[in-house]
């Protein structure tokens, strides 16, 4: 036969199907765009730790594809991440470092660090260039204190007391940067998370529904789903049942589920 | 930018990183240590000169540890050249290398983005190093000491924060000595005199 190799390497991004795409392209079929999570995330050393927050929309092009998803990962006992951009790069990044920090774990028989996961994920989107589209906020709580680091989809990295991510980053943001000094309480600090979360769920198109905070200090971590719920969906204004009889019908026939199964449809 | 003087050299860099019109990060750390006495001034793209000075910080390391000593600012800055060079076409990275050791002092180089070396009395960089190239060239004398050195990247680096859009923040600024580095931050409420209109 020819020289073509029976198994084909199984590593990295295949980009034979470009040409394909853009042919199909011209022709008018456009890809479906992936799930983003299209996200207001924040980050914030407090005096005894980390608070970490999130929005809970995830959307699919202009559609909420999730309305109550989750985006704060875990990653490590004392070590959790945020994550913004396409859901999938987000959700099978942090899952796979969360993995390997937990073997890195075994080995050293220590708990692991905030560092280590910062540079094993750096590393990782450092080498795909970009093309995973995860843009996290890492925080924790380790043996050196409590660290807080934005993670960008190329592998850069910054280390900052206050941080936000995602299409509401900007609307967080203006909250921080009024509100943030050193030596916040524990309730000041979910205060401040919760409403720079709400001015991207607000004022952002593509944040929404929930918040969800996790408050990471020395030896303990609180993950709390819902913290605030400003989208409750209202009471509708009436009942919109029909009375019973509203649709004549001329005779009544009822069939079971077991009949339903076993039934076949036999066309004329 | 970096200068160098009897007895090391003076690093100093803005601190703004920009996605687009947005900055990302307005109290970066530019001046990245590589080892104890040799620092580098990173500029275009984040991710590109994080990997880089990363692993430039591996070897020195295992370099210290094979040699029993420190590496030298030229050992340092050829391994910059290696990874800048050889990858050149995957790479956004426009790199000053400066620190002091045993052997010859204080030491600059430059390694713009092609991947060639240079080494040089003093060296400036990134986008706001257009502006005040003039000024350096003016102002620079060789010979100057540690406090005139100071002055002087203090006052670069101010005139390219005012000019330039993408440059801002606070000035950071490292002194490399062999008894070790001095760090300190510049705001804006202490810039030295400009016009500015």
């Amino acid at each position: 036969m020819t020289g073509t190799p029976l198994i084909e390497p199984n590593s990295g991004f295949k980009f034979d199907n470009v040409k394909r795409n853009q042919l199909l392209n011209d022709k008018g079929f456009m890809v479906p765009t992936a799930t983003k999570t299209g996200t207001t995330i924040v980050g914030l050393l407090y005096k005894d730790g980390v608070v970490l927050g999130a929005d809970t929309r995830a959307t699919s092009g202009t559609i909420v594809a999730d309305k109550n998803c989750r985006k704060i990962h875990y990653m490590a006992p004392n070590m959790y991440c945020c994550g913004a951009g396409t859901a999938a790069d987000t959700d099978f990044t942090t899952e796979m470092i969360s993995s390997q920090l937990a073997l890195h774990s075994l080995n050293t028989g220590r708990e692991a660090r905030v560092v280590t996961a910062m540079t094993m994920l750096k590393q990782y989107l450092f080498r795909y260039q970009g093309h995973i589209g995860a843009a996290l906020i890492l925080g924790g709580y380790d043996v050196t204190g409590p660290h807080l680091f934005t993670i960008y989809p190329h592998g850069s990295t910054d280390k900052l007391p206050y941080v936000t991510m995602g299409s509401g980053s900007l609307a967080a943001m203006s909250v921080f940067e009024s509100q943030w000094r050193p030596g916040l309480s524990r309730d000041e600090a979910v205060e401040m998370v919760k409403d720079a979360i709400e001015s991207g769920i607000f004022n952002d198109l593509g944040s929404g529904s929930n918040v969800d905070v996790c408050v990471i200090t020395k030896g303990d971590v609180e993950y709390i789903r819902g913290y605030s719920q400003p989208n409750q969906r209202v009471a509708k204004e009436q009942s919109y049942r029909f009375p019973a009889g509203t649709t004549e019908f001329i005779a009544p026939k009822t069939r079971t589920p077991a009949e339903e199964a076993t039934a076949m449809d036999v066309s004329a | 930018m970096a200068v160098k003087f009897d007895g090391g050299v003076v690093v100093a860099a803005d601190s703004r990183t920009s996605t687009g019109a947005y900055v990302a990060n307005r109290v970066t750390d530019k001046l990245t240590k590589v080892n104890d006495r040799i620092y580098c001034c990173r500029s275009g793209s984040a991710a590109d000169t994080q990997a880089v000075a990363d692993i430039v910080s591996y070897h020195m390391d295992l370099y210290s540890s094979q040699h029993g000593e420190r590496p030298t600012v030229k050992v340092a800055a050829s391994l910059f050249q290696e990874i800048c060079y050889q990858n050149k076409d995957n790479l956004s990275a426009s790199i000053i290398v400066a620190g002091w050791d045993e052997q010859k002092g204080g030491s600059v180089f430059e390694i713009p983005r092609g991947g060639s070396l240079h080494q040089q009395e003093f060296a400036v960089g990134g986008s706001g190093s257009t502006y005040i190239y003039g000024f350096c060239d003016k102002t620079f004398r060789p010979g100057m000491n540690r406090e005139e050195c100071i002055e002087f990247v203090k006052n670069a680096v101010g005139l390219a924060i005012t000019r330039d859009g993408h440059s801002g923040g606070v000035i950071r600024v490292a002194v490399i000595t062999k008894d070790g580095v001095d760090r300190e931050i510049v705001y804006g409420n202490a810039l030295p005199p400009q016009y500015t209109g």
